[in-house]
């Protein structure tokens, strides 16, 4: 049998002309939705039951690697206590800070590297340097400089996210068909015009690679800062975990750091996918 | 509604390196004189590389030339400006608008339309050419043919005087370009603007122009202007006439004599390096 992918992108549709004659428009070839659904089911369930038989039959000490029903127990008892909703909160309040931060400083920052050659010339040098350099090994600055508390936190985010988005919006703006800037010329459009109306939307899918990144980028970066220091936060929270010996809400709050990525990625891709509907 | 375009005595040139990395000049154009009269349709043919697109360029005003002066309606060009559209080869649509859209954003930058008035005149300018059921589809929903439709539509909306058109047709394929020549034509003689056209190929510049304009090579210039003006009558076969056969071969000759001289100057230089 044939690979899906091929098959796929050669099946018979009628041709653009085609379609002008009949006065029809091609409807694109829909797997069916359940079925994609159902299978992605599948894996997860393998997996479940997976974590949830090996430490019972011993394959793998379940003291340190609970079955995953306990995990969930202690993940329903967080929930209840209200302690998760606390730690999550706080999480979630620094990484998006920080993030929406990280993009109102970097794509007008990336338009003007990519638009002013003078700007370019001089800010490349210094944020290659920083972009070499890892976030969290700049931690202990942002906490010398800027303490223990909440600041330290988001700036780390922000460093981290920055990056993504700014090399992404330069790369974007730079890269916009020469063609469509002549035409905005043609049509006497100002510089601040064409940039709304021509630039701008057409580098947002690439401007919008760099925003996923940098989403994974909150969460990831978000979770070693608190493990260091911090008094509350998911990382936190899985660092004391661990120290207590508390193995069950330790896995508990892992798992939900990775809903909380999975979250994110969703619905950054979903925000992307609405705004790029006019794409093949 | 059309402008007189007159050129005089333009002169363009490059910055270039040579092979060896040397700065040095290229004469696009040299001492070049042209007048296009108002509502005409002017074709301009001349070989690849001859330097017809730059003169469109700076009619269009986006760039200025090295020396000489160009007047569209009188008035000295130093920009862009909506008094003349411009129609290129590649069809220069925002993809993530549909060819409704396409044409509002032309209109969105001559300002004192309202949003509704927009619509409507893209509507007009969608029926125009032939285009009003695909009102809604994005460009990569559309095929070449009709994506340079919307670009046309899109040039004609804001009524320029003039409409420069850069081998809009060239990377079409042979029936559609004869359909949307004969669209232009109707187009043309709807609206009265002046159009520059441009084009390296013969039956086209015969079939479409009043006047052609053939350019020679390095540097280019204005080598002749040669009167067609065929008659279009209704279901008349232009290209079966004799006449159209009589001017295409007249636009050949001259065409062909710029290519030997051409050829026997590398045949002589190859010769003098021998030596």
């Amino acid at each position: 049998m044939l690979p899906d992918l091929l098959l796929e992108r050669t099946a018979a549709a009628p041709n653009i002309r085609q379609q002008e004659a009949a006065g029809v428009k091609a409807s694109p070839r829909v797997g069916s939705r359940t079925r994609t659904l159902l299978r992605g089911l599948v894996g997860v369930i393998l997996l479940a039951g997976i974590w949830e038989v090996a430490p019972r039959v011993g394959l793998v000490n379940d003291y340190f690697v609970p079955p995953l029903s306990q995990v969930l127990q202690a993940w329903w008892h967080l929930v209840q206590t209200g302690e998760l909703a606390r730690h999550v909160r706080a999480s979630v309040v620094r990484s998006a800070s920080g993030f929406f931060l990280a993009i109102v400083i970097a794509v007008p920052l990336g338009g003007a590297i990519a638009w002013y050659r003078s700007v370019r010339e001089v800010l490349t040098p210094p944020l290659e340097l920083f972009r070499n350099t890892a976030a969290l090994a700049l931690l202990p600055v942002f906490v010398l400089t800027l303490g223990i508390g909440e600041t330290s936190k988001i700036a780390i985010v922000t460093y981290a996210c920055f990056f993504p988005v700014l090399l992404n919006t330069i790369s974007g703006v730079s890269n916009v068909d020469p063609q469509l800037l002549r035409s905005a010329r043609v049509l006497g459009l100002s510089p601040v015009t064409t940039f709304r109306k021509v630039v701008f939307p057409a580098a947002l899918p690439t401007i919008f690679t760099g925003i996923r990144i940098a989403g994974a980028a909150a969460v990831l970066v978000l979770i070693a800062a608190e493990m260091i220091g911090a008094t509350a936060g998911l990382g936190y929270y899985i660092n004391y975990a661990q120290n207590n010996y508390l193995i069950a809400p330790m896995y508990a709050a892992i798992l939900t750091t990775a809903a909380l990525g999975l979250g994110v990625n969703y619905g950054l891709v979903a925000l992307e996918r609405r705004l790029s509907r006019w794409r093949a | 509604m059309s402008s007189t375009i007159e050129l005089t005595g333009v002169r363009q040139v490059f910055q270039v390196r040579d092979k060896g990395g040397r700065p040095q000049e290229f004469v696009a154009l040299e001492s070049l004189d042209l007048t296009v009269r108002a509502g005409e349709l002017f074709v301009l043919v001349g070989p690849s590389g001859c330097g017809k697109s730059t003169v469109l360029d700076l009619i269009s005003g986006l760039n200025r030339p090295a020396g000489g002066s160009i007047r569209v309606g009188g008035q000295e060009v130093t920009e862009p400006g909506l008094d003349r559209g411009f129609v290129f080869q590649q069809y220069t649509l925002l993809p993530w608008r549909t060819a409704q859209g396409n044409i509002e954003f032309a209109l969105e930058a001559t300002g004192g339309l309202t949003r509704r008035e927009r619509r409507e005149r893209a509507r007009t300018y969608l029926e125009l050419v032939g285009l009003t059921e695909f009102a809604d589809r994005y460009p990569h929903e559309l095929s070449g043919g009709m994506k340079q439709r919307v670009a046309i539509a899109r040039s004609l909306s804001y009524e320029p005087e003039v409409l420069l058109m850069d081998e809009p047709y060239g990377a079409l394929d042979a029936q559609t370009r004869e359909r949307l020549q004969q669209e232009l034509l109707a187009i043309w003689r709807r609206t009265g603007t002046t159009i520059v056209f441009i084009t390296h190929d013969i039956d086209e510049a015969v079939f479409l122009g009043q006047r052609v304009g053939v350019m020679s090579n390095r540097p280019g210039r204005l080598k002749a202007i040669v009167d067609v003006a065929l008659d279009h009558g209704a279901n008349r076969d232009v290209r079966s006439t004799e006449e159209f056969a009589r001017h295409r071969h007249h636009v050949w000759s001259l065409l062909r004599s710029d290519l030997q001289a051409a050829d026997s100057e590398t045949t002589a230089g190859e010769v003098g390096r021998v030596a």
